[in-house]
């Protein structure tokens, strides 16, 4: 039996978002990701003895608005508390971060697994600085001789978002986390490199029969930085755990860590170890009173979200799985936003974006956003389609042509010859041509084999290389043929 | 000699050429040369590089520019407050090799005033401790008599100012750790508004506390001083945007009407009765000079001294958990990592400052949070109340600053009776405001200060105050026999 039948999953989830600010949280000094070691510090975010931080207004901007995207409470009064640990990548020895007075609670964020609705609570999203990276000088801690301190990321801003318990299903999680990153994405709260490291995730999950209330034990595994990642992850856990509730074993509440490489969770901590974080109010910071008409205009700078695009677009006449499909990425959603505005066909619109405009961006490793076609480029080519000047045929090879030269389509289609041929005197003596040098298709049709006529317009777009408007050569061929 | 004058005075010897500021700067390094032998006050003397800093002043008196009041005038700091490549120690061993890659905003506001730093001074290790007997390195003495304390933290600066090796003096008050130093050494200290001098660069002691002001040998150095580093400093968000004013414009030989309250709950047991006398005649003082005097209570005192000794060490844990010996300062030898905190730790900090991370650590763990830190912030709501309803009636309250004169070294062995010299002035810092202590008096040839505490950012209404005490009375005059010896 496996455990999906006998027990329940209870998961949520510690979001870590490096917030998308130019300088870090306490100071002035570049958050950009990449440069040479310890090029990014000052005396303030290497905490040298005597120096104070001065909270970047920033930041404190994208925390609520992040909160807003997530339907949460912002705060009145919020403070910056002092969370005391020792970590070797944390210069001052404690981290400022928020404890009981966080920036934005009780939020909430809805997702649809397999077309059923659910409503995932966010418990709060609290501001604080990220720590320094080991760097060591083996394949891990345990096998180095020594490790080097990268300060570059100390101080880079983060969003820890929390959430309540709610997931019950893998699914559910990859829903919330997908959904929750793409918010992220569109509100420019962060550039949301998982890659990069600037979306982590601290995976929360237990076990309990099914049918029970009683929350099983759960572990904690922290620092994932892929959905992959997460999804495996939750299948090894929730199997380890299965089978040692299964051999009548207990789990034990323990912080664990993901070995990418060997697939498996691991025990970092127990809690016999669990530290005393001594939190306390910050008291080099002063309290952040939040008034209402900054929340207010924050709350009128909202982009559109992924939820409220997504209906829009269904509202277009595009099924749930295109609308989907294209809102899932911020920069396909915008581009094609701008090409709607243009051509006033979603539907067509869709299959292009989708279809081989992807499909030409992925071959060539592009993206959305550095795409040589224009939003403008696709929407004229389109237009040109349904007016009958070029068949969708010609289309694909136009789109080429606009992806390889920045042409516009108008353009392309004058200096190829490509423009469709659909003046019915012109188009009639090609047809009569053909007519006359396929005369066994010709008795065939009128003997009642329909698919001798394909065959005869197959013939006139051949000789016509593919510029003849084949509804026209449609009507002509049936009416010439019906003489 | 130079030595005894006031900064005013020897400002206009510079203006008018009497000496020139090489020969002034030299002269005071030559006093340090002698008297610090015996006062102990310096751990770190920058003569190269203030002997530079005069020749670039004479230059510019050469060139007839005009100077600023404290330029070419030498100082000395407080070993706590960071100095660009001069070795800023916090008179502890842990920081013992530590050169700040920055200055602190009162070392880059004297420089730019273009004062003349003559060197770094002696303190109880991290600020912590009343006699500077705690100084990771040696002990400072008392100029008035060579075997007794110099109070503390700031007994360094105290001391060097008394015995006139430097006419001003910067330290920094967490509990009275300005103004119980200046009481033992006979000096003006001045504990600003919490905000109103930058606390960038100042190692922290406890942060929601600390400050720093200038100790001088009179009010009016001491107006001049605050003058050039108070005022708001955005790298410090605790710091307040307030208009500053000129502060010598309150030094007026007037205090009449001018409504002085007397705390009952200061001189209550534990107060020296002789010390007691001397405050009775400075209030009796103040009365001849047409101030209006009146008995006032401030009923949660009594409970100032526990809040603060579980604030200031709850603060201090935290502040003090970067010292590792990674980065910078003292690193002993180990085997591994964790070892060689631990030694760094146990080598490089000294008793007191375990003390306190210890009841930090403990009064800040889970479960006991509520019970003591919790407690105590309420206890500091309560004791700022106090504050402010004596102040809708008083322009100043007045107490004696210390309940005794100076002790010999070594005397108080246990800490509890050393936390009690601070039991004056730990109130006026958990209430954020600002006090001064002048000097009031003798006993036994040991000099005795009075405490003035006003409303935040009222220092005018301090300055005026002593002032006119100053200049009525003649205690600030008298100097430490050390220096009749010396000169």
């Amino acid at each position: 039996m496996s455990f999906t039948d006998k027990y329940e999953m209870v998961c949520g989830v510690e979001t870590h978002v490096e917030m998308a600010t130019k300088t870090k949280i306490f100071c002035g000094c570049s958050t950009e990701f990449g440069g040479e070691q310890n090029t990014h510090v000052c005396p303030v975010c290497l905490g040298l003895p005597g120096v104070l931080p001065v909270l970047n207004k920033e930041v404190v901007n994208l925390a609520i608005k992040a909160g807003l995207a997530l339907n949460c409470e912002i705060a009145e009064f919020s403070k910056f508390d002092r969370k005391n640990y020792f970590y070797p990548d944390l210069t001052k020895n404690y981290q400022t971060s928020q404890y009981d007075l966080p920036i934005c609670k009780n939020g909430w964020l809805d997702v649809t697994v397999n077309r059923a609705n659910k409503r995932i609570g966010i418990t709060r999203a609290h501001m604080e600085e990220d720590a320094g990276k080991l760097v060591h000088s083996g394949e891990t801690i345990m096998t180095s001789s020594s490790s080097g301190v990268d300060y570059n990321r100390t101080g880079v801003p983060l969003l820890e978002i929390v959430s309540e318990p709610d997931m019950r299903s893998i699914d559910e999680v990859l829903a919330y986390l997908e959904q929750l990153v793409q918010i992220m994405d569109y509100a420019g709260i962060s550039d949301c490199k998982l890659e990069q490291g600037s979306v982590r995730f601290d995976i929360n999950v237990s076990l309990r029969l099914k049918g029970t209330e009683q929350f099983g034990i759960r572990t904690e595994t922290k620092n994932l930085n892929s959905f992959s990642s997460v999804r495996r992850c939750l299948e090894y856990e929730t199997e380890r755990q299965a089978e040692a509730l299964d051999d009548g074993g207990e789990i034990i509440q323990e912080t664990r860590t993901w070995d990418e490489g060997r697939g498996m969770t691991l025990s970092l901590r127990s809690k016999e170890e669990a530290h005393d974080y001594r939190y306390f109010p910050e008291p080099d910071l002063m309290p952040l009173v939040i008034d209402r008409d900054w929340v207010e205009r924050i709350r009128a700078s909202l982009p559109e979200l992924p939820a409220a695009k997504k209906a829009r677009l269904q509202s277009h006449g595009l099924s749930e799985y295109d609308a989907g499909v294209i809102t899932a990425a911020r920069a396909m959603a915008a581009f094609f936003d701008q090409a709607l505005a243009r051509i006033d066909d979603a539907k067509l619109l869709a299959n292009w974006v989708m279809g081989d405009l992807s499909g030409l961006l992925k071959t060539n490793g592009r993206s959305f956003e550095d795409s040589p076609v224009s939003p403008e480029q696709l929407a004229g080519m389109l237009t040109l389609i349904k007016k009958g000047d070029i068949s969708g045929k010609i289309g694909k090879n136009v789109l080429e042509e606009i992806y390889n030269t920045g042409k516009d389509p108008e353009t392309i289609i004058k200096e190829k010859g490509l423009v469709q041929i659909s003046d019915e005197s012109e188009l009639g003596i090609i047809v009569d041509g053909i007519l006359t040098a396929n005369e066994k298709s010709v008795a065939d049709y009128q003997a009642g084999k329909e698919s001798a006529l394909g065959f005869l317009v197959g013939q006139v777009m051949k000789a016509t290389k593919g510029q003849a408007n084949p509804g026209l050569v449609n009507k002509l061929l049936k009416e010439k043929l019906a003489q | 000699m130079t030595i005894f004058k006031s900064l005013e005075e020897l400002h206009h010897m510079l203006v008018n050429k009497e000496i020139s500021c090489v020969e002034l700067t030299r002269s005071y390094l030559d006093y340090i040369d002698s008297a610090d032998s015996q006062v102990k006050a310096f751990l770190t003397v920058t003569a190269d590089s203030a002997l530079m800093k005069a020749a670039k002043v004479d230059k510019k008196i050469a060139g007839g520019e005009s100077l600023g009041p404290l330029e070419g005038l030498p100082m000395a700091m407080k070993d706590n407050m960071c100095t660009e490549g001069i070795p800023t120690t916090c008179g502890s061993r842990i920081l013992k090799n530590f050169n700040p890659p920055y200055d602190a905003t009162v070392t880059e506001r004297l420089k730019a005033a273009g004062a003349v730093l003559l060197g770094k001074l002696n303190m109880d290790e991290f600020a912590m401790g009343s006699s500077t007997e705690n100084s990771g390195f040696h002990p400072t003495a008392n100029p008035w008599d060579l075997e007794r304390v110099p109070g503390g933290s700031s007994g360094g600066s105290a001391a060097c100012v008394a015995a006139r090796e430097v006419p001003f003096a910067l330290g920094s008050d967490t509990g009275g750790s300005i103004r119980q130093p200046a009481a033992f050494c006979g000096v003006v200290g001045l504990k600003p508004t919490y905000g109103a001098v930058s606390r960038y660069g100042l190692v922290a002691f406890a942060s929601s506390l600390d400050q720093i002001g200038p100790l001088t040998t009179n009010v009016r150095d001491n107006a001049l001083v605050l003058n050039a580093i108070a005022g708001h400093d955005p790298k410090d968000s605790t710091s307040v945007p307030f208009v500053k004013p000129d502060y010598t414009q309150f030094l007026e030989n007037n205090v009449k009407g001018l409504k002085i309250g007397i705390p009952d709950e200061y001189f209550a047991s534990g107060l020296n009765p002789d010390v007691a006398e001397v405050i009775q005649k400075a209030i009796r003082t103040f009365e001849s000079l047409g101030a209006e005097i009146e008995r006032c209570s401030l009923p949660h005192t009594e409970f100032a001294m526990p809040a603060y000794y579980i604030i200031a060490p709850a603060e201090c844990s935290s502040n003090l958990a970067r010292y590792d010996g990674v980065r910078y300062g003292y690193r002993a030898e180990a085997d591994d990592m964790i070892e060689m905190f631990k030694k760094t730790r146990e080598k490089g900090f000294g008793q007191e400052v375990k003390r306190r991370i210890m009841l930090g650590t403990y009064a800040l763990s889970s479960g006991y949070y509520d019970a003591y830190y919790l407690k105590a912030q309420k206890v500091r709501t309560l004791i700022k109340q106090d504050f402010d309803r004596a102040f809708e009636k008083y322009d100043v309250l007045l107490s004696p600053t210390a309940p005794t004169t100076a002790y010999k070294i070594g005397e108080k062995s246990d800490p509890l009776a050393m936390y009690m010299g601070d039991v004056y002035t730990i109130p006026v810092n958990l209430a954020g405001l600002p006090a001064i202590s002048a000097p009031a008096g003798f006993v036994g040839g040991m000099p005795v200060g009075m405490q003035l505490i006003s409303k935040h950012f009222e220092e005018g209404t301090l300055y005026k105050a002593a002032y006119a005490f100053e200049q009525n009375t003649e205690y600030h005059l008298q100097m430490p026999a050390l220096l009749k010896e010396v000169r």
